[in-house]
């Protein structure tokens, strides 16, 4: 009995599970793995807004980087501008305005095209926001970025807290939560009616039409909400990484999201996690094995594109399918 | 209900529809019949709002929604099928149904409850299924469908939409020769029962003698005639026109 029900709804169990794993994480994990984790984490926040696009209204945006760079860059700023206001309270709440409100301009110029003419646009825009990075120096620090001190949470003050005990302990404790948070409300989204609205557009955009969806206007909320999720996951991201730079904003940036959701399976909803946090450890040993990482990098793209069109979650969710009908052909 | 007066359109220079003029009553069911190139899904696209005409007038409800959007006459209780089956091939056939039911009740803009909570919507759309013989589908993608299925299942869309007035492009083209009568028995009776008005866009003089109530006749872009199924049949202008006899 048990044993179907876990077949039946597999997340049901899964998704604790994930939880419970990540919540004790910091017990087990040496400091250095940890942080690997905590930033393959905050990649995945991101991704799952980059995928709300890709998968659910089927636009590839090239730009997200951009979208990122809003979130980690309005923590920093914050940090050097309004240093009273320094607290994650505030600090996650003002990234997401930042976010809506990067996301809506974008959104409102990218939203009149689909296809590869979305996807330009989307990476010109991005281009824009990184040339603003980098020249304003005077504001934005320019090419070496702003640091990222540890912020005020929930009332307990940065002061003597020494950046890996800040990580390792509440603010990993926060990211998790703020992870659960996101996967839940993506989840709840996509399948809302208004994730039907989206799937319908990218299904069929002159049918949507026909039946009262106002295609252009669902596709700009859809640009906006995705940028809600992946400015979190650069606010967040800001405080493991210590520090912000305009590589963020750059093209090299948004290609490396794209890569992400497509090494998990954008076709899934948990894909892109997938995806995110194992990009940081390939990503990771690819550098250190050799000078030509991104030969590597390129290489695990091909065969990805090639023999796993729906990533790795696809190729083993077909794998689970094919042996369940094994398993039924040999029972009848 | 529907009032289309001189209305032109021209693609470039040449005139497709030309100063045709008409009007569809309350619950009538109206057949669009013609020769091929005559004009006809044009003629609906510009009642649609899909394409705008050159000049000429459309009213709908007595508001004048000549240049008006597909949405605003949409939300005027306006819906159409298409010729070419124009469905959501990544969704059931369930959800096909349910996102037109979700758009006409105000509701596809939530985005917290999955869809499966509007039990009453989930509840319509089979309802919707089974008057269209598609309950049993309910689960497939419409690429699985045979080329009727799709069909009825372009129309079921549209008449989900709970709208006053209905317009239908060849409902039954694609459709097996045998099961026309079937499918357009199914498509008829809900019409009549939702006491909706229907302009049908259709070939088989036999399915428009059956089941309108009135024949418009377009020929080069005009009305050519406009009567009761059996008086235009027997006018020899529209037999040749249609049938190439005198």
């Amino acid at each position: 009995m048990e044993a179907t029900n876990i077949i039946k709804r597999p997340k049901s169990y899964i998704y604790p599970a994930v939880f419970i794993l990540l919540i004790v994480l910091p017990k087990v994990l040496p400091t250095y793995q940890l942080l690997l984790i905590q930033s393959g984490i905050t990649f995945a926040i991101m991704c799952l807004g980059f995928n709300l696009l890709l998968r659910y209204t089927g636009l590839l945006s090239f730009g997200h980087g951009a979208l990122f760079a809003a979130g980690a860059y309005s923590v920093a700023m914050m940090g050097k501008y309004l240093p009273s206001l320094y607290r994650v309270e505030i600090l996650i709440p003002a990234a997401i305005c930042v976010s809506i409100l990067v996301s809506a301009l974008f959104g409102f110029i990218c939203v009149r095209h689909t296809r590869i003419f979305f996807s330009i646009l989307a990476l010109a825009l991005s281009m824009v926001l990184y040339a603003l990075l980098v020249k304003l120096y005077n504001f934005t620090g320019g090419s070496d970025g702003i640091r990222v001190p540890i912020p005020w949470m929930f009332g307990i003050a940065p002061t003597g807290v020494r950046r890996m005990a800040f990580l390792t302990g509440n603010y990993h404790y926060f990211l998790v939560c703020i992870f659960a948070l996101a996967t839940l409300v993506m989840s709840a989204i996509v399948n809302s009616p208004f994730g039907r609205a989206l799937q319908s557009i990218r299904d069929n955009e002159v049918r949507a039409e026909m039946i009262g969806i106002r295609v252009r206007r669902y596709r700009w909320y859809a640009f906006i909400v995705s940028g809600i999720f992946t400015g979190i996951g650069g606010a967040m991201w800001s405080f493991v990484n210590g520090h912000v730079t305009p590589e963020s904003a750059e093209w090299v940036f948004s290609g490396e999201i794209v890569y992400m959701t497509l090494l998990g399976g954008f076709t899934v909803f948990e894909g892109p996690i997938v995806g995110a946090v194992l990009f940081t450890y390939l990503k990771l040993y690819a550098v250190s094995l050799t000078q030509y990482w991104m030969l590597i990098i390129g290489a695990t793209l091909i065969v990805i594109v090639r023999l796993l069109p729906d990533g790795i979650t696809g190729a083993i969710l077909k794998l689970f399918a094919a042996m369940k009908r094994e398993r039924n052909k040999g029972a009848s | 209900m529907l009032k289309v007066s001189n209305l032109v359109k021209e693609f470039g220079r040449v005139r497709i529809i030309n100063s045709a003029t008409f009007q569809i009553g309350q619950s009538e069911i109206v057949s669009l019949v013609g020769p091929n190139g005559a004009g006809k899904t044009t003629l609906v696209n510009l009642i649609s709002g899909h394409i705008l005409p050159t000049s000429g007038k459309i009213e709908y409800l007595g508001k004048d929604v000549t240049f008006a959007s597909p949405y605003k006459r949409i939300k005027m209780g306006m819906a159409r099928n298409f010729q070419i089956t124009n469905l959501f091939e990544g969704s059931t056939v369930l959800d096909n149904i349910r996102t037109c039911l979700l758009s006409a009740q105000e509701k596809i803009h939530k985005a917290f409850l999955p869809v499966s909570h509007y039990k009453d919507i989930t509840t319509e759309a089979i309802e919707i299924l089974n008057i269209f013989g598609l309950s049993e589908k309910d689960k497939l993608l419409p690429a699985s469908l045979s080329e009727g299925d799709k069909k009825v299942l372009d129309t079921a869309m549209a008449f989900a939409l709970k709208s006053r007035f209905l317009l239908l492009d060849e409902p039954t083209s694609g459709v097996a020769t045998g099961d026309k009568f079937k499918v357009m028995d199914i498509i008829v009776a809900a019409i009549r029962k939702g006491k909706m008005s229907c302009l049908i866009v259709e070939h088989d003089m036999d399915i428009v003698s059956d089941y309108s109530d009135r024949v418009l006749v377009l020929s080069e872009g005009a009305i050519l005639a406009d009567g009761k199924p059996s008086d235009i049949m027997a006018q020899s202008s529209v037999k040749e026109i249609l049938f190439g006899v005198r």
